[in-house]
This record gives C-alpha cells, structure tokens and sequence, in this order.
C-alpha cells in the first residue's frame, strides 16, 4: 500500500520551496522504488518550520520542518516514511505545542486535507453545517448566528446576526452575499490561508449565508495580489457545482445559490464595503455615504450582506455545532475564536486561532518565542495599517475587542506585527500617512489633502524643523481626520500616527 | 488595416466574452491585461462603447486602481512589498538594493525590457517577511543575496 506524504500548496510554504521539496521526494522515492502518494495539503500555518512535511504512519501524521531538497536524500536513508529520528523531525504533528494550545474552530481543516478535494472536505465534518441549515427557516438560521455572538472578522466588529436579521427583512426582488476577500492589512493573512488551504468551508458558509436572508447570488471579491487563492476558489466553486452542492437546486431543497470569484486590482480602500461594492459595480472604489446601508441597498442597489472571509467561514462550524458552542469560546462581548496572525520581527510566526482572551505576551513569547532578530521587542502593530502601534507596557492587554478598545487600540482582522528595537516609530507614522496618501480614494477632504500634509508634517518632525509646532499641528490635523473622514482610512490612520508618538515620543524628538 | 501597435480583435473578443455580466468593467480590464500585459489607450473608447459609458468613466477606473497599467510591462514583473511586517524584516533594505541592482525605479522597466519594478502593499506572506512576487509567484524572507539568486533562476528560465 502507498504511503501518504503531505507536502504544503499554501503560497507561504511556496514561498519557501515546497515546490522543489515536494518534486525531490517525488524523484527520492521513484529512485529507491518506493511507493507514496503524495499529498499537497494546505500549511499548518507554522511558517518557521516550512516547508513542513508529514507523513501518515501508524499514530498519526509525523512531521519534518523545514525540509529544503537537500534534506530529503538523507531523510529517506533515515527511515522518513516511517516516522524517523532526525534533526528535522518534529515528531506526531498534533503533539507539536505551537499546534497543539490552539483552538482550531474556523480552521479546523487547514493544514490537514487536501484543499480543492470535495471528497476530503466532506470526510473532515464539511457541509454538515448546510445540511442542519437546509432543516431550518431563514430566521432560525440568522437565530444561531445571532446566538453564537459572531461580530464582524473584518475589523469592525459588527454583529453578524444583526447584519442578516436586517437583510432578511428587507425587501428585494433580489438580494446578495458579498464576500470581502480583500485581505490588504499587511500582517494579515488568514483571509489568504482559508481561501487557499480550505475554500469548501467560505464556500459553505456563504451559502448558509444565502439561504439564511434569501440571496441566490454571491460574489467572492478577491484582491488580485492572491492568485493561488483564486485558483482554488474556482476549482472549489466547479467541484461544488458539480455535485449539487451549488447552482439551482443546493442538496435537492430546490433552492438557488451561485457564486463568482472577482478580482480587485490593488486598490487598499476597496476593503472598505461600499467601495467594494462600487468596484464590484464596475465603478472607482469611490466609498458611499452611509445610509443607506449596504444590508438595506447595497449591490446594484438591493438588500446585500457583506461579510469577511473569517466571518462567513466561520458560520459552517455555529451551524454544525450550534450558536452555544461557538458562544462558549472567548471572554465578554467577544465570543468565539480569532484565528492570529503573528507577523513581521518574530521567530516563530504563523497562524494561531485561539478563544478571545489571550494576551499580546503569550503570543508574543510563548508562541512566538520573541524577535527574529533577538533583540527585544518595542512595539507591535496589532490590526493592520490603521491599527495602534502597542507598547510593551500594554503587552498584558487580552485579546478581547473592548480591552483594546480602551487602550484606544484596535483588533481589527488580528494581525499582530513585531518590531524590535530598531524601529524608528517617527518613521512608522510617516509611513501611515504615506499610505493613507496612496490609498486614499479621494472623496472625502480630510483623508485625500490630510494625509498629504500629514505626510509634510512629519517630514518636518524627522528634520527637526520646529517640532513643537509641527507636532502640535500633527495632532490638531489627526484629529480632524479622525472626526471628520467619511471611512476608516482616512478616520483610522491617526491610529498609528498617534500612537506612534503618545508611546515613543522619543523618536519624535521630545527629551 | 489597422494602425494601432496592438492587438484589436483580442481586445474585441475579451470584451464581447464579458460586456454582458453585471459589473463588467473590472472583469474586462483584467482580460484586456492578461492578454496583453496592459491596457492600450486605444482600447479605452471600444470598451466605453460596448458598456454604454464614457471613455472619461473608463479611464477613470484604469488610473484608479494601481494594478492597471497602461503601457507594456517588461518580460517579468517584480512586486516589492512595501507593507508594515517586510518593514520590520529591512523590507527597506531591500527596496533599496532591488532599485540599486536593476537601475530603475518603481514603476520603471529595465532597459533590455527585462524588469519591471512596482511596489505592492502586502502579499499575505507577512510570516515569511520580507517578501516579494515575480509574475504572480511569491518568495519568503528574501535577503539581498536571495535577490540576486531568484533573479538569476529567472533570467535562466527565460
């Protein structure tokens, strides 16, 4: 019988090599007449430690990291299919720490199948949760979602079942099932990891999704800088189509549900959802006044729910297992799981999904095991661009929307990213302006003239050309932007900047 | 005969394919470019014409979003992530040295037409910081030197 050996499709394993790994034991095992069946599953998410390959043995999947083609001649004299003693042995992967503290709800598959094999997702608890839906009214679905406490993995937190209630109650002709899939917060990438590493589950979710306000159309809008993620999607959507699971009649109730993956092209602010609503349109990613909103007129003018990638693929596991279940995760008002995304200076990043409450300090030292570079760590990004740089004073803070909140810090789509000690913060707020300049979409004053002179203002501060002065006009200029921008660009990106030089004023010159 | 540098019928025959979905343009766009690397003004009015809006409208939405490009892209294109977490890991740096080592700019080709440079904001690789991607395929913490080498693997393939 052939052997199993899962090596990683996920673009960050690709990154690192997977390809060549995955062809060098391919090439090993033809030359010492071995039989496996190779296997391209998602990544575990453990970055350190890709391209990281396992092996199905007797007690479970045995895994090798990182494996690099020259590696793999030596494995094999080792014993490699059988689970060996190596140095790149890391013993049954389950048991590996980093894996085994997690909370895998949403991603409970990522790692493990084989991302575009239907046949996989089913075998590994997939469409249970349409199966309990297409047994329920569209208000007892929107009921467990309500239950399980969901808010918005976007960033903004909002709840999802309120979302959906006022969609269902709002009249259409015809309604839609947006899929924000325009993950540009760098440090994120678990939009990416769903989307490349288990594509059935946002799939299944916004299905669930449309049977729930009644939409039979959704659109997954994918920003192009995600070509492997697009790949799967389509061949997912196809495999889907193809056993009734999407199309005219989902699972024989005699209901609707299609679905189209579009691309974006580079535009940050169309994660904004009425700019990418204009964009899916046709249109410039020109953000709308609200109201009216979306859930009332959204796409093409009809009642549309538009929803994160977490969020919507987080929606398979409340159906399967109930809205209490999912409740019972997290602490407060912030109920489930998050999968983190540890980002940037640190020396173990990956994906860690995790019930709400952990602090900052366990990811950051019991997972991450510090910085890359070894130095200490001064500052960490957590929630993309607009999101506050956080202090090591604030490294307590749990992982919880309202506690950061009053740090005046944001979640946002939970990417953490970690400096260390050679970051110039002065810097950093530069760069925050200079970015909300180049995304800005132009229709509001206070982001598109704002962050220009922001961006003037802090070139002053950095040349020591009248820093009190300038400093006192950063912060008068922040606040406008922050009060008065028409979205969360141009109203957030006084996040980083103030943040920057409330907790290192240092680098802004001050004594 | 036509006059132009590039090919109309493919052009037409992206637009006919797609000019009937809802929301066409950006679909369209994206065709135009995967055939013919970039969007030639002269296709502008064609695809007003068949989505029954002006060529302003049209133009508009090509200089809005910054992946579209109106003049052709060298043989290979190589993104550079400019984003928070490759700052963190001398993304800097490496802007720097790709800039240095190609001798152009962003959004400049390379003299043999091999090379175009442009920025991006992140490419979902942020736990393998510093990234970048050449024609769509992403490289992980990419020093200086592994520059060079991925730069030399592709100038090979060619």
């Amino acid at each position: 019988m052939s052997i199993k050996v899962y090596v990683p499709r996920d673009s960050s394993a690709l990154s690192l090599g997977a390809e060549k790994t995955a062809k060098a034991i391919v090439a090993e095992a033809g030359k010492r007449g071995l039989d496996i069946n190779l296997v391209r599953n998602g990544s575990r998410g453990l970055f350190w430690l890709e391209p990281l390959v396992e092996v199905e043995t007797a007690n479970g999947r045995f895994a090798y990291g990182p494996v690099k083609p020259k590696d793999v001649d030596g494995l094999f004299d080792a014993g490699f299919l059988e689970g060996c003693s190596h140095r790149l042995s890391l013993g049954l992967t389950e048991e590996i720490e980093y894996l085994k503290k997690q909370e895998r709800l949403t991603n409970a598959r990522v790692g493990i199948t084989d991302p575009v094999s239907l046949e996989d997702y089913l075998s590994h608890d997939g469409y249970r949760g349409l199966q309990n839906a297409l047994k329920l009214t569209p208000a007892e679905i929107v009921k467990q979602v309500t239950d399980s406490g969901l808010r918005g993995r976007g960033g903004a937190a909002f709840p999802t079942g309120i979302k959906w209630n006022t969609v269902l109650n709002a009249q259409g002709d015809q309604k839609y099932i947006v899929c924000n899939a325009d993950e540009g917060d760098s440090g994120t990438f678990s939009d990416r990891m769903i989307m490349e590493d288990d594509p059935f589950v946002l799939i299944e979710g916004m299905t669930i999704a449309g049977l729930a306000v009644g939409a039979t159309k959704g659109y997954i809008y994918l920003r192009v800088e995600y070509p492997h993620a697009h790949k799967n999607l389509n061949t997912a959507i196809a495999a889907a189509e193809k056993s009734g699971y999407l199309g005219a009649d989902i699972c024989g109730s005699g209901k609707p549900f299609d679905l189209e993956v579009r691309l974006g092209a580079g535009a940050y602010v169309c994660g904004e959802e009425t700019s990418l609503l204009e964009s899916l349109e046709g249109k410039r990613g020109l953000v709308r006044y609200k109201p009216p909103l979306p859930a009332i007129k959204g796409l093409f003018g009809k009642p549309t729910v538009i929803n994160n990638v977490i969020s919507l693929a987080s929606v398979p596991i409340i159906l399967d297992k109930g809205g209490d279940y999912y409740r019972d995760f997290g602490m407060g008002r912030s109920r489930g799981t998050l999968p983190i995304q540890l980002a940037g200076n640190i020396k173990r990043p990956g994906l860690i999904e995790k019930a709400f409450g952990i602090t900052l300090r366990e990811l950051l030292y019991d997972y991450g095991g510090g910085s890359a570079t070894g130095r200490p760590i001064k500052a960490v990004q957590v929630g993309g661009p607009l999101g506050s740089f956080v202090p090591e004073s604030q490294f307590d803070t749990p992982l919880d929307y309202e506690a950061f909140a009053a740090n005046w810090a944001v979640l946002g789509h939970g990417g953490v990213v970690v400096f260390d000690d050679t970051v110039n913060m002065a810097k950093m707020a530069r760069y925050a302006m200079e970015f909300c300049a180049i995304e800005s979409c132009g229709k509001c004053t206070p982001c598109r003239i704002g962050s220009t002179r922001g961006v003037e203002v802090m070139d002053k501060i950095i040349n020591n050309q009248d820093r009190a002065k300038n400093i006192a006009l950063l912060r008068d200029l922040s606040d406008v932007m922050l009060n008065s921008s028409l979205c969360a660009l141009g109203g957030m990106t006084p996040f980083p900047v103030l943040s920057a030089l409330n907790h290192f004023p240092g680098d802004f010159g001050a004594e | 005969m036509s006059q132009s540098d590039w090919d109309k019928n493919a052009v037409m025959q992206v637009i006919d394919s797609l000019k009937d979905k809802p929301g066409a343009m950006l679909p369209i766009l994206h065709g135009i470019q995967d055939t013919l690397g970039y969007i030639p003004k002269g296709s502008v009015p064609l695809i007003a014409s068949a989505l029954n809006v002006s060529r302003a409208e049209v133009h508009g939405v090509i200089t809005f979003y910054h992946y579209f490009r109106e003049s052709p892209p060298g043989k290979h294109t190589i993104h550079v992530c400019r984003a928070e977490s490759c700052q963190s890991m001398n993304g800097t740096g490496l802007e720097a040295h790709a800039k240095a080592k190609l001798g152009i700019d962003y959004h400049e080709t390379t003299q043999d037409g091999n090379f175009s440079l442009e920025p991006v904001y992140c490419l979902g690789n942020c736990g393998c910081s510093p990234a970048v991607s050449i024609d769509g395929e992403v490289y992980g913490r990419v020093t200086p030197e592994r520059f060079d080498e991925i730069l030399d693997e592709v100038r090979a393939q060619a």
